[in-house]
């Protein structure tokens, strides 16, 4: 099969045909429609229900040409046809300009405007609305109807997404990608004949995760970005730049907006490998602790740590004393006063940019520096880059599920714990290739005959996991089990699969029957892929999902001479892989060492260390005498404690490079600059190592010079400052615009001030310029794009200009650099042993972690949609093991630890295994606890 | 209703589709049937046919599709894959969604002879050898429910119907399903989406229904006529049926005539038959003080036939000659007291209504043809409307549309243009409808139609 058009997956060359647009012959791909072929070779032919990534389907009949053929008789005929329903085939003929053609298309306009209000000059869409676009390139300007518009009622969708149904041109794309692709159920069409009602049955918050597609599907303003309405800006008077989503490990890739320096709103940026189109909503709208009130902005000191203290006072002072703004400078000067001369341990963050991360281990030396994960992430993401060393394995990309005709998760909650995984796998199962479609000569781009013959065939997904998740829906059959089943599960899969993996003992006759099914399901494909990852705490099944992989792999290649299986592991944050790969020791091995008196000074990068450790130990750090440096983007506990805080840029504010889940670097460019005193972390290290004396960073200008460094040290990262272009990039002399032509204002906004031109800020981090001088989209290499526009294409739908979905005719450039692949493989990884069946304990039940999309990540939840929508901390049961404790549902539940105990009332989850309980990860009023873990539940009796 | 006439000097059998109703209008029992020599064909069949002879045997005879498109019935079977191989169920599906207006044919057969459709579908099953039947049925039509209840519960009872069919190791089974009543139910594949309780829009060819139907299995969907013809050409053979016609397309067919006739109803007439016999013998004229403008042939998605034109054969093949089609062979006549524009504006008005809402032309364009048409009609009209008219006829063909309901709605409005010009330009020159003016003294005062 060649490269398939919706999913951008290559496959072998594609079969060239010849085909005639315009009376001018072509080579395009064979099986393609004719909209794609058109668009892809640079033809402007507009459209409204076609979607690259959701197919065609022929309702709009905006795309009409003439078609030309020759009939059995061998007469010359031709038609009007709709290009997107129009196959390429060896000689296929079609005309966009002839005359029939383009006064149907100005037409077709015409009908779908009859009721649209035509209030451009009030809608959020306008001038990135592709009705607006397409009305313009048809011609279309005069109205001949007369009678009544019809109008609608809007609803209420909820904290994310916009209702004005009277500006729909029912193109069907919303419920195509909200029901079809996204799997939502509450949300459909209603009506008839011209009252087609696209939305709820009532007013409601939307259920789908990926609700704020509908922003970037709609082709008009029905959909909108509510959250950016509210401080509306005319979208050419933002500023963009390619960036990468921070609220989880995928790293899947947007282009954030700025104005008046604050972050606007986050659209998607098309990825490859990654995200494809589409965005989750935590990543869509998750950004908004960029702007948020608990920023730190300026850098402060404690008194105490100030110099002209006599030593004797700082003990006691430091405690009582506020923190003081301080000029940058004089920050640092307190700072590397109060680091000279000390042991200093250094915490990294998972979610800090790689250079900033290696600037602290600069600062502190490998032997000193130590992740801030906690101490279950970095065993679990330390295994999975054990098994990215094994040579015999190779981590996959969400993209390749794509490839997949099976797929097998493990114990994760994908639509919580890696959303767009959860989209990726919604999306392949309607895709892949199936028997009927394929007798019938159904192409996939032909999304009402697949979508319909989609809905009857059997599943290709299989699911085990702790508890129900909402992918099981769409799963052909689905197990919930304690982890350690799960790890036995996925053992005996593999035994079945390749006799020689190692059988597990004392199998249960329903445990065997499974793993035989499962077994037959998954080693019958030609390229099963398994997805695992971090979420559910357990080492071992990260390890056995790979055990797993490696048996469907030698089953492949024994019966068909290939390596086939993937695997795909999940991370939890955006630079987990990156700083795990970084070295060093764990956290609590750092906090261990401040204990020990081992140090005597510590800098804390970016990171809620609450949030990654048990608060006791917190406590214990907190209250010892050691001086505290922070780089910090958001106040906390530590930042509260700290003598030195100085303000860290986000990843809105910085230019920086992460390491996502598959080892793919990926830059990110900062949208706004930063305010006040807000650095990006590395230079704030960089002028500590200055002033401290230290030569490493002298030779540190750019982002570029920091990874360079970091290449030379560490060959493991060989490759990341190739992500994108350097610092140093020039077309002809000229940066990339981050301003659209359009912006407005320029003058006007400090007019009250002075009537000139302000100068642009400098940037000198990034090949990008904070003006809009510089190179535009068109002419913007793909790395440095910092907007999906071309002239004549405002919205997103342009994006076809840039080839990018449409990837066998122009292929997309690869996202980024996938570092894991070319260094030097490591040795095999351990594999795990068969752990004992899972037996509930008398008195105790085993705690699981439940992930919430809203509400168990912690950036995001600065987001007061997000907040709205994010659960109130609950205890889940099942009903047994509730009655055992004579328990109902909303009862309240006391958690007893050694160390700490807490309340929430009890949740029925009747999927969870007997003898399991499960607790929200990560919401507020919820402590961090390594899970999975052993514990005691008890009804706290009412008085 | 009319009950069956039957052809002067033509024996009973040559009117092979009201041959065993009942004079007393109550649906023909299954005794009743079977002394007509019901399910003989069937019995034919199972005895010694393989199901390929049963298919040739359909395209020999000629038999056109009832439904109004005319494809032929033999052919759409003969495209099923057969065999072990072919996917399973295969389904036989009999589209009884008559919502075209003017058109009241089915609901008379299934009323009065429900056990010929059960057979004609019995035989598609055995031909096609597929698995299950449904019979999709417009939902105002309670007593053609009823009579098709009680025939499938009489024919299940004798054998006929269910697992191994009157003991030849042939099972099929058919159900009644209720349609929720929309006119775009009546496109057949509209109507599986609907039978698979999906939003009844029409579905993109390829795939076609035989090859992924209903639940994406091989499917034949044919009009009930169609399926009640199928039996008498099994049972006495192609040759016979195709003698039954008066041109060579062989058979009969139920034609009926609405409008100002002295004798409304419908009669079995042997394809050819002139419609100015239908006309002017079976429906006895036009009333008293009433002249013949034009007909719409085969219900409203057809396009007018003058009056003076109406010596046409009824055939699917001759309708081609005056400008129009037969569709469903269901007369609606246009008086000389009617308004055309009047009654194009009712018909542009049904199908904007009925429009799924699915592609821009028929969604939008019938909704604007049908403002323009009542602008015109009410004395709002501009000259320029008719361009606009002319226009939405033109971006309504039936290329330029999903399916066939806005270029059906478009026939009669091109075909009003062309025929009624005149009254259009009145309307606008003289600032609404004379007919309309002219009602309360009309010389027959039995209610206009409009």
């Amino acid at each position: 099969m060649s490269g398939d058009p919706q999913t951008g997956v290559q496959g072998g060359a594609p079969d060239l045909v010849t085909v005639i647009i315009d009376g001018v012959e072509y080579q395009a791909e064979a099986g393609r429609n004719m909209l794609e072929v058109a668009l892809s070779l640079g033809f402007d032919l507009p459209f409204f229900c076609w979607h690259p990534a959701m197919g065609s389907i022929g309702a709009c009949r905006q795309c009409a040409v003439r078609l030309y053929w020759t009939d059995r008789q061998g007469n010359a005929r031709s038609e009007i046809a709709m290009a997107c329903m129009t196959e390429a085939q060896e000689g296929t003929r079609i005309d966009i300009h002839d005359p029939e053609a383009v006064r149907f298309r100005a037409q077709m306009i015409e009908l779908m405007m009859l009721s649209h209000p035509h209030d451009c000059p009030v809608c959020d869409e306008g001038s990135e609305c592709h009705l607006q676009d397409m009305t313009v390139m048809t011609g279309h300007s005069y109205r001949r109807y007369r009678g009544r518009k019809r109008t609608f009622e809007n609803q209420d969708l909820g904290p994310f997404v916009t209702h004005e149904l009277n500006r729909c041109i029912t193109c069907y794309r919303c419920t195509r990608f909200y029901n079809d692709y996204a799997g939502g159920r509450d949300f459909g069409v209603f009506g008839l004949r011209n009252q087609i009602y696209f939305g709820r049955h009532e007013s409601g918050p939307l259920e789908s995760e990926f609700s704020g597609n509908l922003i970037e599907v709609c082709p008009t303003g029905v959909f909108d970005d509510k959250p950016f309405s509210r401080r509306y800006t005319r979208k050419w008077d933002l500023e963009s730049a390619p960036s990468v989503c921070p609220n989880c490990g995928l790293g899947c890739t947007t282009y954030p907006s700025a104005r008046y320096g604050e972050l606007r709103r986050v659209l998607s940026r098309f990825n490859r490998d990654v995200n494809k189109m589409f965005l989750c909503d935590r990543g869509r709208f998750g950004f908004e602790f960029v702007n948020s009130e608990r920023r730190v902005r300026q850098a402060r000191v404690t008194p105490a740590a100030l110099p002209s203290r006599p030593e004797a006072e700082t003990a006691g002072a430091a405690r009582d004393g506020e923190a003081a703004p301080l000029a940058a400078d004089q920050a640092l000067d307190v700072a590397a006063g109060m680091l000279r001369g000390r042991r200093v341990v250094g915490i990294g963050s998972p979610r800090a940019s790689l250079e900033a991360n290696y600037a602290l281990r600069t600062l502190v030396g490998p032997d000193r520096f130590f992740r801030g994960m906690s101490e279950a992430d970095d065993r679990l993401v330390g295994a999975v880059l054990e098994v990215a060393a094994d040579p015999r394995l190779r981590l996959g990309s969400a993209a390749d599920i794509h490839r997949a005709d099976a797929v097998l998760v493990l114990g994760e909650d994908l639509t919580n714990t890696a959303p767009m995984l959860d989209l990726t796998i919604r999306t392949w199962l309607h895709l892949r290739p199936n028997p009927v479609e394929e007798r019938n000569h159904i192409r996939r781009w032909n999304d009402a005959g697949i979508t319909r013959i989609k809905r009857r065939e059997p599943s290709a997904l299989w699911i085990a996991t702790t508890h129900a998740t909402k992918l099981d829906a769409v799963a052909e059959e689905t197990c919930h089990a304690a982890p350690d089943d799960l790890v036995r599960l996925a053992l005996a899969i593999a035994h079945e699969v390749d006799a020689g993996a190692p059988p597990v003992p004392d199998l249960g006759e329903d445990e065997a029957a499974l793993a035989r099914r499962w077994a037959a399901a998954l080693g019958a494909g030609a390229s099963p892929l398994v997805v695992a990852g971090c979420s559910s705490g357990s080492v071992e099944l990260v390890r056995a999902a790979a055990q797993l992989t490696l048996a469907l792999r030698r089953a492949c290649h024994l019966r068909a001479g290939v390596d086939c299986a993937d695997l795909v592991l999940t991370v939890p944050e955006p630079d987990s892989l990156g700083l795990r790969m970084l070295g060093g020791g764990t956290l609590v091995q750092a906090l261990a060492a401040l204990a020990r008196g081992e140090a005597d000074a510590l800098v804390v990068l970016d990171g809620d260390l609450d949030r990654r450790a048990q608060s006791l130990l917190v406590d214990d750090l907190l209250r010892r005498e050691v001086p505290i440096l922070a780089l910090s983007t958001l106040e906390d506990r530590v930042t509260a404690r700290a003598d030195v805080v100085l303000p860290a840029a986000t990843f809105a504010e910085e230019t920086g490079t992460w390491v996502n889940h598959e080892g793919r670097a990926q830059r990110y460019f900062a949208v706004l600059p930063p305010a006040a005193d807000v650095r990006p972390a590395w230079r704030w290290l960089r002028e500590l190592l200055v002033r401290l004396g230290r030569r490493e960073a002298l030779g540190w200008r750019t982002p570029d010079d920091v990874l360079a460094a970091l290449e030379l040290e560490l060959p493991a990262f060989r490759g990341a400052g190739d992500a994108a272009p350097p610092a140093g990039w020039r077309s002809h002399g000229r940066k990339v615009a981050r301003q659209p032509l359009r912006r407005s204002g320029r003058t006007a906004v400090d007019a009250d001030r002075t009537v000139h031109e302000p100068a642009p800020v400098p940037d000198a981090d990034s090949a990008l310029s904070y003006s809009l001088e510089g190179l535009q989209p068109p002419a913007a290499p793909a790395a440095l794009r910092t907007r999906t526009w071309w002239p004549g294409w405002n919205s997103s739908n342009g994006l076809h200009k840039f080839g990018e979905e449409l990837a066998a005719v122009r292929p997309a450039p690869p996202s980024g650099v996938r570092l894991l692949d070319d260094a030097e493989r490591g040795r095999e990884f351990t594999p795990v042993g068969a752990p004992a069946r899972f037996a509930a304990r008398d008195g105790e039940l085993l705690l699981v972690a439940l992930h919430h999309i809203f509400g168990s990540e912690e950036l995001s939840m600065h987001t007061p949609g997000v907040r709205e929508l994010a659960p109130a901390p609950y205890i889940g049961l099942n009903a047994d093991d509730a009655e055992r404790l004579g328990a109902r549902e909303g009862d309240p539940l006391r958690l007893w630890l050694p160390w700490m105990d807490m309340s929430a009332p009890l949740k029925l989850i009747p999927s969870l295994p007997p003898g399991t309980a499960g607790l929200p990860r990560g919401l507020p009023g919820v402590p961090y606890l390594p899970l999975p873990a052993w514990v005691r539940l008890t009804r706290v009796e009412e008085r | 209703m009319t009950s069956p006439a039957g052809i002067p000097g033509r024996p009973a059998e040559d009117r092979p589709l009201t041959r065993a109703m009942r004079a007393d209008g109550r649906p023909a029992t299954i005794d009743d049937y079977m002394a007509a020599g019901g399910y003989e064909g069937l019995r034919r069949a199972l005895a010694g046919l393989r199901p390929e002879e049963v298919t040739a045997m359909v395209t020999d005879s000629g038999l056109r599709g009832r439904g109004g498109a005319g494809y032929s019935t033999g052919r759409k079977w003969s495209t099923m894959p057969l065999g072990p191989d072919a996917p399973r169920p295969k389904y036989i599906v009999c589209n009884g969604d008559e919502m075209e207006p003017g058109s009241f044919k089915d609901r008379f057969l299934l009323e009065r002879n429900p056990h010929l459709l059960l057979e004609g579908m019995l035989l598609a099953g055995f031909a096609t050898e597929a698995d299950e039947g449904y019979i999709f049925l417009r939902s105002q039509y309670d007593s053609a429910a009823a009579a098709l209840e009680g025939a499938i519960a009489e024919a299940r009872a004798r054998g006929c119907l269910g697992a191994d069919v009157l003991g030849s190791g042939f099972s099929f089974d058919i159900e009644l399903h209720l349609s929720i009543g929309r006119y775009i139910c009546g496109e057949a594949s509209a109507m599986l989406n609907a039978l698979e309780s999906q939003r009844a829009n029409p579905r993109a060819r390829p795939p076609h229904m035989t090859g992924a139907g209903l639940f994406s299995r091989p499917t034949v969907v044919n009009n009930v006529e169609s399926f009640m013809s199928v039996p008498a050409i099994v049972r006495h053979g192609p040759d016979w049926w195709r003698g039954l016609s008066l041109i060579d397309e062989g058979g009969t067919k139920i034609f009926g005539v609405a409008g100002r006739a002295q004798r409304t109803g419908c009669w079995e007439l042997p394809i050819g038959t002139p419609m100015r016999e239908l006309i002017e013998v079976h429906a006895g004229g036009m009333l008293p003080g009433y002249g013949l403008r034009a007909v719409s042939p085969g219900g409203a998605s057809t396009p007018f036939v003058a009056a003076d034109r109406i010596d046409v054969p009824l055939g699917f093949s001759t309708m081609g000659e005056v400008g129009s089609r037969l569709g469903t062979g269901t007369l609606m006549l246009l008086d000389d007291q009617t308004c055309p524009v009047g009654m194009v504006l009712n018909m542009i008005q049904f199908f904007a209504q009925e429009s799924c809402g699915w592609c821009t032309p028929c969604r939008e364009g019938l909704q604007w043809m049908a403002a323009v048409l009542e602008d015109i009609e009410a004395g709002r009209g501009r000259p320029e409307d008719i361009g606009v008219l002319a226009e939405g006829v033109w971006f309504m063909q039936s290329e330029m549309c999903f399916c066939d309901l806005a270029p059906g709605a478009a026939q009669p409005l091109e075909s009003a243009l062309r025929l009624f010009a005149d009254d259009f330009a009145r309307h606008v020159d003289e600032g609404g409808c004379r007919y309309r003016r002219r009602r309360s003294d009309a010389p027959a005062a039995r209610g206009t139609l409009w």
